[in-house]
C-alpha cells in the first residue's frame, strides 16, 4: 500500500505534466489552423461517446508537416540549427580541452578551486552569462573599444547580431559542460602509459596524440553530445545575438508560437525537432552505456 | 605524470579569462555613471538605486522568488520520491516508461516543454499565473532531483535499512532515521539545484506565466532586447553577487561536513 503511493504520487504528477501535455503537442500538429478559440481545429468533444472520438480522429492529418517541408523556411532553419550546433561544439572542444588538460594537470591542492571555478558560471544565471557579451560585441562595445585603441582596427567591426556571435554566445555559456566530462577522463589518467610511451621513443607531442586523446575519447564524445544536444534548440543565445539571419529551430518555433499565433504549425514544428534529436540522444545513452559497462 | 608546463599554464589562464572577463566587465560597467554603457564616465551607484525604486522589477523578482521556493520545494520532495522508486522499489509495471519520464525532461529543448504546458493549461482552462509556472517548473526539476538523488541512493550500503527494520523501525522511521540522514547532501544539493533552474528559466516560464506574474527573467529579457542598460547590469551584478557568496558558503559548510565527518570515523575506530 504504502509502496503504491510512493510511485503513484511521482508517477502521475509526470504522465499529467510531462506525458499528456506532450500528446497535446502532438495532436494539436495534426490538427487544422482556426480562427477559433482555441486556434485550432478539431476539438475532442467526449460527450457524443465514440461517434465523437471517431470523427475526431477522422479529422487529423499531416498537413502541417507538409507545409514545412513546402515551406523552405523550416528546412533551412532545422538545417542551419545541425549547422549551427555541430560547428560550436567543435569550437567548444577546442576551447574546452586545453582547459580541461591543464586543469588534470595541474598540482592536486589547486583542483577544487579549479572545479570551483568552472562549476561557478553554470551557477550564475544563462541569461546573465548570454547578455554579458552584448555589451562587449556591440559596435560601439568593449572589444571593438580595445581593438581601436591597440590600433588593430579603424573601422568597428560587425559582430553583435551576427552568426559569429552566436558561436561566441555557445561556446562561452556551454564550456563547462564539456570542460568537466573531459577532465573526468583525463585526471584518471595513468600518467606512466605517457612515461612509457616517451620512453619507447615517442615525442611529447606524438604521445599526445597517440595515448592521451585515445584515452580521453569517451570524456570527448559525452562532452560533445552534452554541447550538440541542447545546442539544436536553443532559443536565448540566437535571439540576443543572433541576426535577422540567424536562423535556429527553436526561435522559428518562438515566432510561430507567440508572433505568428499559429498553434498547429508550432506544435508540428516541435514534433520534428523532436525527431531530430532522438538519434543523437540515443546515441550519446549508447555512450553512457559502455562506459558503465566498461567501469563496472 | 603532473607537468605544469607553461602550455598548461597559459591554456588555464586564457580559459579563465575567458570565462570570467565577459562577467567582470558586466559588474564594472554597473557601477558607470553614464547611460550609455560603453562610454566610461566615473564611478556612481546610481544604477543601483535605480533599481531598487523600478517597482516592475521589484514585482516580478518577488514572483521569482516565490515560483523558486515553491517549485524546489515540492520539486525536492516528487524527485526524492521517485529516485526511491527508481533504485528501491524493483520491478513494476510501468517502469520503463517511468524512467523514461525521468529522464526525458533532462534532454527535452525548453521550447518544447513550455509549449507542450502550455498547450495543456489552455486545454483544462487552468488561468495561467503564478500557479501555472510552479507546475512547470516543478515538472523539469524534479527530473534533476530525482538524478541526483538516485547517484547518491545507488552508492548506499543497504544493510543499514536493513538493520533499522530488523531493530524494530517501520518503513517510515527507517527512511527518516537511517536513509534521509544519509542522502541529506544529495537532497540539499538537489534542492538548490532545483532553485537555481527555477530562478534562471526564461523559456518554460514566458510559455507558461500569465499577464498576472511575470518572474525576472522575462523582465530582463524583454528589457536586454531593445539593447544594454546600466539597469540591467546592477541587477546581474546583484544576482552574481549573491550566487558566488551562495556556492562558496556552500562548498565550505560541505567541507567542514566531509571534514568532521572523516574525525568522527577516526575516533569511532579508535575507541572501537
Amino acid at each position: 500500500m504504502r509502496r503504491l503511493v510512493l510511485i503513484s504520487v511521482p508517477y502521475l504528477w509526470l504522465l499529467a505534466l510531462f506525458l499528456i501535455p506532450f500528446l497535446i503537442v502532438l495532436k494539436i500538429s495534426l490538427s487544422d489552423t482556426a480562427l477559433a478559440i482555441p486556434p485550432y481545429l478539431p476539438t475532442l468533444d467526449l460527450s457524443e461517446g465514440w461517434v465523437g472520438i471517431k470523427a475526431f480522429f477522422a479529422e487529423l492529418d499531416f498537413e502541417n508537416f507538409r507545409f514545412l517541408t513546402e515551406d523552405d523556411l523550416y528546412w533551412k532553419a532545422y538545417l542551419s540549427s545541425l549547422q549551427i550546433a555541430a560547428i560550436s561544439t567543435l569550437l567548444t572542444l577546442l576551447v574546452g580541452y586545453p582547459i580541461a588538460y591543464g586543469m588534470a594537470m595541474a598540482p592536486d591542492q589547486w583542483r577544487p578551486t579549479l572545479m570551483m571555478l568552472v562549476i561557478l558560471p553554470f551557477w550564475t544565471s544563462f541569461l546573465i552569462r548570454v547578455y554579458s557579451w552584448m555589451g562587449i560585441l556591440s559596435s560601439e562595445g568593449v572589444l571593438n573599444q580595445f581593438l581601436s585603441w591597440i590600433g588593430l582596427i579603424d573601422q568597428p567591426l560587425t559582430i553583435l547580431n551576427t552568426n559569429t556571435a552566436v558561436y561566441i554566445g555557445i561556446v562561452y555559456t556551454y564550456l563547462p559542460f564539456m570542460i568537466l566530462p573531459i577532465y573526468a577522463t583525463l585526471e584518471k589518467l595513468d600518467g606512466s602509459l605517457l612515461e612509457a610511451a616517451e620512453d619507447l621513443g615517442c615525442s611529447r607531442l606524438s604521445a599526445f596524440w597517440l595515448v592521451t586523446i585515445p584515452l580521453s575519447k569517451q570524456g570527448i564524445i559525452a562532452g560533445c553530445f552534452l554541447v550538440f544536444i541542447p545546442v539544436i534548440g536553443e532559443f536565448v543565445i540566437p535571439s540576443l545575438l543572433g541576426g535577422s539571419g540567424t536562423l535556429m529551430i527553436g526561435k522559428v518555433l518562438w515566432e510561430e508560437f507567440f508572433n505568428n499565433r499559429d498553434w498547429p504549425v508550432a506544435s508540428a514544428v516541435a514534433v520534428l525537432l523532436l525527431l531530430i534529436l532522438i538519434i543523437p540522444i540515443i546515441l550519446f545513452q549508447r555512450n553512457e552505456q559502455k562506459q558503465r559497462e566498461r567501469e563496472g | 605524470m603532473r607537468r605544469m608546463t607553461w602550455f598548461n599554464a597559459t591554456s588555464l589562464t586564457l580559459g579563465f579569462a575567458f570565462l570570467y572577463l565577459p562577467m567582470v566587465i558586466l559588474v564594472i560597467y554597473s557601477f558607470n555613471e553614464s547611460k550609455l554603457v560603453t562610454v566610461w564616465a566615473g564611478f556612481s551607484t546610481k544604477w543601483y538605486g535605480e533599481l531598487l525604486r523600478n517597482e516592475a522589477f521589484l514585482d516580478a523578482a518577488w514572483v521569482t522568488v516565490q515560483v523558486a521556493v515553491a517549485s524546489s520545494t515540492i520539486a525536492t520532495v516528487l524527485g526524492t520520491m521517485a529516485a526511491y522508486v527508481l533504485v528501491r522499489a524493483g520491478r513494476f509495471h510501468g517502469r520503463t516508461l517511468f524512467s523514461g519520464m525521468i529522464y526525458a525532461p533532462l534532454v527535452m529543448p525548453e521550447v518544447i516543454t513550455g509549449l507542450s504546458l502550455l498547450l495543456l493549461f489552455i486545454g483544462i482552462g487552468l488561468d495561467r499565473g503564478i500557479l501555472t509556472i510552479i507546475l512547470a517548473h516543478t515538472t523539469f526539476s524534479m527530473c534533476y532531483v530525482s538524478v541526483v538523488v538516485s547517484s547518491r541512493l545507488v552508492g548506499f550500503d543497504r544493510s543499514l535499512e536493513e538493520a533499522a527494520l530488523d531493530l524494530g523501525c517501520t518503513p517510515f522511521e527507517s527512511f527518516r532515521l537511517v536513509t534521509l540522514p544519509i542522502i541529506a547532501p544529495a537532497v540539499i544539493s538537489g534542492w538548490l539545484l532545483a532553485f537555481t533552474l527555477s530562478l534562471d528559466d526564461l523559456v518554460i516560464a514566458s510559455f507558461t506565466a500569465g499577464p498576472s506574474a511575470t518572474t525576472l527573467p522575462i523582465k530582463i529579457f524583454s528589457a536586454v532586447r531593445l539593447g544594454v542598460s546600466p539597469e540591467i547590469n546592477a541587477l546581474s551584478t546583484i544576482m552574481i553577487a549573491i550566487v558566488t557568496v551562495g556556492v562558496i558558503t556552500a562548498s565550505v559548510i560541505s567541507k567542514r561536513a566531509t571534514l568532521m565527518q572523516q574525525r568522527d570515523e577516526q575516533a569511532a575506530a579508535r575507541t572501537a
